[in-house]
């Protein structure tokens, strides 16, 4: 996945559009706006207004019944916590994965390369699965983790574990690209003029990486947040324990409970919306910096 | 501070980088480390500084080994081809920078830094863009500022890697002036790498010429280019015209035709590159027993000399010559394009044709 700024470029398409050798017939311009924008209003707008109409259905009043909720706050509440617990951890492995792959030679780069991309392609419920295989109680730990009165399974540190796994690519696959084309040169100079490795990377890398790292920590925040396969398998669905918001939404919606089914779910697509207007203020943000 | 490298030997792969290097560079001088690209200069001053190892050999600063000291410890100055300097940070900073960097109980204190910093900035004639990002320069600025931020640091010894080499032709040639002014001034030992011979042979004290990971010669700007001693040299410094022929009595075969040359040592057969410069070569009329034939192609006359093109004839078909002739000599002689004339070099250089490579290799270096 290539999460890298889609920039537009105004004054080259204008001069592109405006020159009638390299120009295009209009029905060809309009034809594939059409089918993008109609695609666009089918497909992303049309269910994100659903979610919003549903949600108010009732009135103000019941959307708030929903929020307010002993089961809903806790559901907040959790998914706050999986998020603050696995972004962080997954902060510090992203940086550390880039750093080691773009500023070093080892074995089994590419290898490493090709692991940090596999969340990316495994379902989310076969992570759920195997982490059940691995830290259930008739999995390979079970016995271990009975004995010792370690809870994994159906209890937060599973729902962090998923969490993990499954936002495991996103930081390191933003800073990846960012880091290899900086090159080394500017490190190097820091070297040279007698600084430490820690402050090399404190005061040299860190501010040449920082807005690529803000965007993906959003973009692994959000899924953090969302993700909902794996953390179903591990959570066990426990009401006011171990379910998250997806898991909630869920089990509203299973009940019939349509009004605050939605409710919740706005609250998730407001999160969504929120994270869509961080991530463009920081892809601004990159683009003055490299037309700087 | 002198340097001294010790057999020194680089391999990267299957291609040798360095081969076998063994170099002096005495206290206070400014070497200029010139070869192609591909042959080996940069890698060797990054070794000296400590950003590559060697795969055996050792580098001796000051005396000390140092070879197993880290880069922060040499305290080498080091100014890179693309300037390098922090982007985020405006030129102040930069060249503050490797003074924050020390250990509490050496790092000087801000005011003493400030005052520092703004000495260096004057020193490079550009205290008026403390407030500046790099973004905001141009490049013959940022590269004196990469110098300043180098220098701030107090460093024993001066390496910089094409210090020139992304700058403009005029800048180029002001930055070069500059560069030996104020080496001039500071005394510290340099070594820097071109690929330019004019430019090492007009700041260097010393040039050490390389190619394909061997030091090919070493010596003062006059003496490599009055004295080229091997054919690499010959051909890599100034134009220069070569022969193809056999050595034999006092004659040089060069096809059906023959030279007069005064290398009394190559008596018998052999084959060799014999080598004049543009100015040494004598354009005669054609009925000359002596010289090699060939057909002017162009002549340039701007500028005080003139310049005329040749191209080989019969066996040399193919070959291109370069005569220089003064205004005098131009005038004495009428010269038309298209004239079959001959040649003859008032001396030769000779060397034996073995394998040999001409032409510099085209290997990134």
């Amino acid at each position: 996945m290539s999460t890298l700024a889609i920039q537009t470029n105004a004054s080259q398409t204008t001069r592109f559009e405006k020159n009638t050798a390299t120009r295009e017939p209009n029905w060809v311009k309009y034809l594939l706006l059409g089918i993008s924008l109609s695609f666009f209003a089918l497909f992303l707008l049309l269910p994100l207004i659903a979610v919003f109409t549903e949600a108010l259905r009732k009135g103000l009043e019941t959307y708030w019944l929903a929020f307010t909720d002993a089961d809903a706050l806790s559901a907040i509440a959790l998914t706050l916590t999986a998020a603050l617990i696995s972004v962080p951890l997954n902060l510090i492995f992203g940086v550390a994965a880039a750093w080691a792959i773009t500023k070093f030679e080892f074995k089994g780069k590419q290898i490493l390369i090709t692991f940090i991309d596999l969340p990316f392609s495994i379902s989310p419920v076969i992570v759920g699965l195997s982490l059940v295989l691995v830290f259930g109680v008739h999995g390979w730990f079970g016995e271990w983790l009975v004995a010792n009165d370690i809870k994994v399974i159906f209890a937060l540190p599973g729902i962090v574990l998923a969490t993990i796994f499954v936002t495991f690519p996103f930081v390191a696959r933003e800073l990846i690209p960012l880091m290899q084309a900086q090159g080394k040169e500017e490190e190097e100079a820091s070297i040279v003029l007698g600084a430490k490795g820690w402050q090399t990377f404190w005061y040299v890398t860190l501010p040449n990486i920082k807005w690529g790292l803000l965007y993906g920590v959003i973009l692994c925040n959000a899924r953090a947040m969302g993700e909902f396969g794996a953390v179903s398998v591990v959570s066990g669905h426990i009401r006011g324990e171990t379910n998250t918001l997806p898991l909630h939404v869920e089990i509203l919606y299973n009940e019939y409970n349509f009004s605050a089914a939605f409710a919740v779910a706005s609250l998730l697509a407001l999160l969504a919306l929120l994270t869509l207007v961080i991530k463009s203020y920081v892809e601004h943000k990159i683009s003055k910096k490299s037309n700087a | 501070m002198s340097i001294n490298v010790k057999n020194i030997h680089k391999q990267f792969g299957e291609f040798t980088a360095l081969d076998n290097i063994s170099l002096d560079f005495p206290s206070g001088e400014l070497v200029a480390l010139l070869g192609p690209s591909g042959c080996g200069k940069t890698t060797l001053l990054r070794i000296i500084a400590g950003l590559e190892q060697a795969d055996h050999g050792d580098i001796i600063l000051d005396g000390e080994n140092a070879s197993n000291t880290h880069v922060r410890d040499r305290q080498v100055g080091f100014v890179f081809q693309h300037y390098a300097l922090f982007k985020h940070m405006t030129i102040f900073d930069n060249v503050a920078f490797g003074l924050r960097m020390k250990p509490k109980a050496q790092r000087p204190s801000e005011s003493k830094i400030r005052e520092k910093v703004f000495s260096l900035l004057q020193l490079v004639q550009l205290d008026w863009l403390a407030d500046r990002f790099p973004a905001q320069l141009s490049g013959g600025q940022r590269q004196r500022i990469a110098l300043a931020r180098a220098l701030a640091v107090e460093p024993r010894v001066l390496l910089l890697d094409e210090p020139f080499g992304a700058l403009d032709a005029k800048v180029r040639k002001e930055l070069r002036r500059w560069l030996r002014k104020l080496h001039d001034e500071l005394h510290i030992t340099s070594i820097f790498v071109t690929h330019d011979q004019e430019e090492a042979l007009e700041v260097a004290d010393r040039v050490v010429l390389m190619d394909h990971g061997k030091v090919e010669q070493v010596g003062t700007p006059e003496a490599v280019y009055n004295h080229p001693q091997t054919p690499f040299v010959y051909s890599f410094l100034g134009s220069v015209n070569v022969f193809h022929g056999r050595a034999e009595q006092e004659y040089l075969k060069v096809g059906s035709e023959q030279l007069r040359h005064h290398n009394e040592s190559y008596g018998h057969a052999k084959e060799v590159f014999a080598f004049a410069r543009p100015h040494e070569l004598k354009i005669v009329d054609n009925s000359h027993h002596e010289g090699v034939s060939a057909r002017i192609s162009r002549i340039l006359s701007f500028g005080i000399e003139t310049k005329v093109e040749l191209d080989g004839l019969n066996e040399n078909s193919g070959q291109h010559y370069e005569v220089h002739l003064s205004q005098q000599q131009r005038e004495a002689q009428s010269l038309l394009v298209g004239q079959e004339i001959k040649l003859v070099p008032s001396t030769l250089a000779l060397f034996p044709r073995e394998a040999v490579a001409l032409q510099p290799s085209e290997k990134e270096g």
